[in-house]
């Protein structure tokens, strides 16, 4: 983001630039303006749904147009990342019992992603895509070495996909997103599909093949 | 993740450049987010895509590929102006605060291995594209 500030800069638009988490690149990089703001990754205004915290963080940033050098400045309030604490949020009953334990979970959750997106955006998802995934994690689960259990993608697409499919189903389920990380530690630790996800990296691990074959299949923070 | 971030290496841009830009309530104000977003109908990011996709202001069909795993969804999923703030800055030219909000933004996605492709050349025609519809003034909103 600072990169792209030097850059817009450089070709003719001023720019001010929202950081959040990292305060050290803007040190480091030198934006032309940057606002600070100690708020969780993918939240740079702070609070889903609460317009009046947004439109102080932007008045803040705008101010800083005002400097007549270049200046990073800091929001004076924090917005927590909630981190652990899960999304409480029931998983609705199985339609079909001849599904596998994980597809089952993620076609009761259908109708939830499909009405999701009241005022907030979408994941590309095909919900085929995230059962055909799922059914590739339940057969390494099983003891299928990871190349052989049918997976439509690379195995870290899969789960950026399953993951998105069921935070959307959440959020829309809730029609709430609740704390930062709120929604991902909810399908990690209450879900079939994240506990399935779970003991299918511990399998893949265990297979001894190295990491970047099969890539970063849980965030930093869920991968525990 | 904070740990994870200070390991990342930092490139050296160079001497800050430095605009006088026209004043706010004046200026038209474009969005460039790194979130990933596209319109429904325009392509996703591959992996480590440095491309950008124009968002039309009018559009609120807008969906997310970004590849990284390690920032949180939910709230974008719940509200896109925690992200892409158009509303807010549509607010912002009522109070007479801003001119104008752009008629479109920009889209990159983040997490970037590599910024040669970005500072050479997609950074400098989405630069293009914004003095071509007149814009002033960007927010960059990361993720």
């Amino acid at each position: 983001m600072c990169a792209l500030a030097h850059v817009l800069e450089r070709e003719g638009i001023a720019t001010v630039t929202l950081v959040t988490r990292a305060r050290l690149f803007p040190e480091q990089m030198r934006p032309p303006r940057a606002l600070y703001c100690d708020f969780p990754l993918g939240r740079p205004l702070g609070k889903p749904r609460d317009a009046a915290f947004q439109r102080k963080v932007l008045e803040h940033a705008l101010a800083l147009l005002d400097s007549c050098e270049p200046v990073l400045a800091d929001f004076p309030e924090v917005v927590d990342d909630d981190g652990g604490a899960p999304l409480a949020c029931a998983v609705p009953p199985r339609v079909d019992a001849g599904l596998s334990p994980a597809v089952g979970e993620a076609r009761g959750l259908r109708a939830a992603f499909d009405r999701a997106s009241g005022g907030g955006i979408t994941s590309a998802i095909d919900p085929g895509f995230v059962e055909d995934s799922l059914a590739a994690f339940e057969r390494v689960q099983a003891g299928t070495p990871w190349r052989d259990a049918g997976f439509p993608e690379r195995p870290q697409r899969c789960t950026l996909a399953i993951r998105g499919y069921y935070e959307q189903a959440a959020v829309a389920l809730q029609q709430s997103s609740g704390g930062a990380r709120a929604a991902e530690a909810w399908f990690v630790d209450h879900t079939i599909a994240g506990g399935t996800i779970k003991s299918a990296l511990a399998a893949m691990r265990a297979s001894g093949e190295p990491g970047n074959e099969w890539g970063i299949l849980l965030s930093t923070l869920q991968d525990r | 993740m904070l740990a994870y971030l200070q390991t990342v290496a930092v490139p050296d841009m160079g001497p800050t450049p430095f605009l006088t830009p026209r004043p706010l309530a004046d200026a038209q104000v474009a969005i460039v987010t790194t979130a990933g977003l596209q319109v429904s109908d325009q392509e996703g990011f591959d992996w480590f895509d440095s491309s950008f996709r124009v968002l039309p202001g009018d559009r609120r069909d807008l969906v997310m590929s970004h590849h990284s795993q390690n920032f949180d969804r939910a709230g974008a999923i719940a509200d896109l102006n925690v992200v892409y703030p158009v509303d807010r800055l549509a607010e912002l030219v009522t109070v007479g605060l801003i001119g104008s909000v752009a008629p479109t933004h920009i889209s990159f996605m983040g997490a970037q291995r590599e910024l040669t492709t970005l500072i050479h050349d997609s950074g400098r025609t989405a630069a293009a594209h914004l003095r071509e519809q007149g814009t002033d003034i960007a927010i960059l909103t990361p993720v």
